[in-house]
């Protein structure tokens, strides 16, 4: 009997205003027994306020052999950051 | 235990990977990230040896959790107050959640949670000797949560910087459960120890029974574990199964004093050169024989969990079915 149910992805918000995280993964045949899986296996001990489930197939991620060329190029980009800029320390608010 | 290669002979890794053919470059680079306290995510690449390492590992951790649930779940119904029962149910849950966490991620590595499940229950795949003994008495709840649950923490605790990320996040979750499971225990044994003397011979016989299987619990002796080292140098394990059984030794025996119970080894006595205990011969013969099946009750368990399992067919079958329906209305609909 190969009818193995989908793979979700679980993200919590752990409380009023933080981004939903993700926790883990449950198997279930739709999203609302995978809703009520995930509240069962992540949320015992009322670790979150909310939870999200995504079909795992549907998530796109980038490739990690593609990180040089994705997240190098920030590297080089110090003046993005405040502290690339001198200012006297008399002046102040900056 | 759960790091415990429970198979005598070494697996074949680095002649394997020679005959795999893996790229020096992309072998070295992971090496050198494993050696750098990195994390190995499910889509980095990874030596053939050391996913087929960790698939063993994390489902035969996995299938422990879940067969560990059977020598208490024995006891819910007959737990000696609602205040016992509902700790015991939570336990339980717990140890149902840690199975799920980490077939999850043993997923991540290219296993599906089905052949996993086919495996255990055909008998093909291992999981820890302690859970093929008998729960004979409410002594033994105590004893499991204090001493078999107190060596699942030592040797849990280390794999939270296991070198696979899945593996290290889903230990995270676990350690943060299981003290709970370990202090139950140990209050049971207290209320025990300090009841009838009927009720603390229970405790003493649960101990007894319990101590010997739970320090084989960390697995053979170093110089039977062929696997350890590369295990080590690939950061899937952190400590030696001698460095945790010790480590055990030297916390637990202290609580029995505590408790008033006395360790059932003759030749244990603490050495003060150094700070260590020293404690006598493990029967290692009985080890290899709970791994081969032998265990008191190895057959009883897996006859339940394939029971269970079945039983519960017709309700996963149902919510398929549901599915279906539903997703073949909303089709139609649209
Ligand atoms: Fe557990
Ligand atoms: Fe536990």
């Amino acid at each position: 009997m190969s009818n193995e149910w989908p793979l979700w992805e679980v993200f919590i918000r752990t409380k009023g205003g933080l981004s939903h995280r993700h926790a883990g993964s449950v198997r279930a045949p739709d999203a609302e027994l995978a809703l009520r899986h995930a509240r069962d296996t992540y949320t015992r001990r009322l670790e979150g306020v909310s939870l999200w489930v995504v079909p795992s197939a549907q998530i796109v991620a980038s490739d990690p052999s593609q990180g040089g060329p994705l997240f190098e190029p920030a590297e080089s980009k110090i003046y993005r950051h405040p502290t690339f800029y001198h200012v006297p320390d008399s002046v102040k608010h900056l | 235990m759960y790091t415990t290669e429970l198979q005598k002979q070494p697996s074949r890794p680095v002649a394997e990977s020679k005959a795999e053919k893996e790229p020096q470059e992309l072998v070295d680079a992971f090496e050198a990230r494993v050696a750098a306290d990195e994390f190995i995510e499910p889509k980095d690449w990874m030596p053939a040896a050391y996913r087929r390492t960790l698939v063993r590992q994390i489902s035969q951790h996995a299938h422990s959790e879940i067969v560990g649930m059977l020598p208490e779940g024995n006891w819910i119904c007959r737990a000696p107050s609602l205040r016992r029962k509902a700790v015991l149910l939570a336990k339980v849950q717990d140890e149902g959640g840690h199975g799920l966490y980490l077939y999850a991620a043993a997923e991540t590595l290219g296993t599906s949670r089905e052949e996993m499940i086919e495996a255990l229950h055909a008998g093909k795949a291992k999981y820890s000797t302690i859970f093929n003994y008998p729960t004979l008495t409410w002594a033994d709840i105590g004893a499991i949560g204090w001493l078999v649950d107190g060596a699942a923490i030592m040797n849990q605790v280390p794999l939270q910087r296991t070198s696979y990320g899945p593996y290290a996040r889903a230990m995270v979750r676990v350690c943060k459960e299981e003290s709970f499971h370990q202090r139950q225990g140990f209050e049971i044994m207290m209320a025990m120890a300090n009841g009838t003397p009927e009720q603390k011979e229970m405790a003493q016989d649960a101990l007894n029974r319990w101590w010997w299987p739970s320090l084989m619990m960390f697995g053979p002796p170093d110089d039977e574990s062929p696997n350890t080292a590369q295990s080590m140098r690939w950061r899937i394990k952190r400590d030696t199964n001698d460095e945790l059984r010790q480590h055990f030794v030297d916390v637990t025996v202290p609580q029995a004093e505590a408790l008033g119970l006395s360790v059932p080894d003759p030749k244990l006595k603490f050495n003060d050169k150094t700070g260590h205990y020293e404690f006598g011969e493990i029967d290692w013969s009985e080890f290899w024989n709970v791994v081969k099946g032998e265990g008191p009750v190895a057959k009883e368990r897996m006859s339940a969990r394939v029971k269970a399992w079945d039983e519960g067919a017709w309700v996963r079958d149902a919510a398929a079915a549901h599915a279906a329906k539903q997703h073949a209305a909303k089709q139609a609909a649209e």
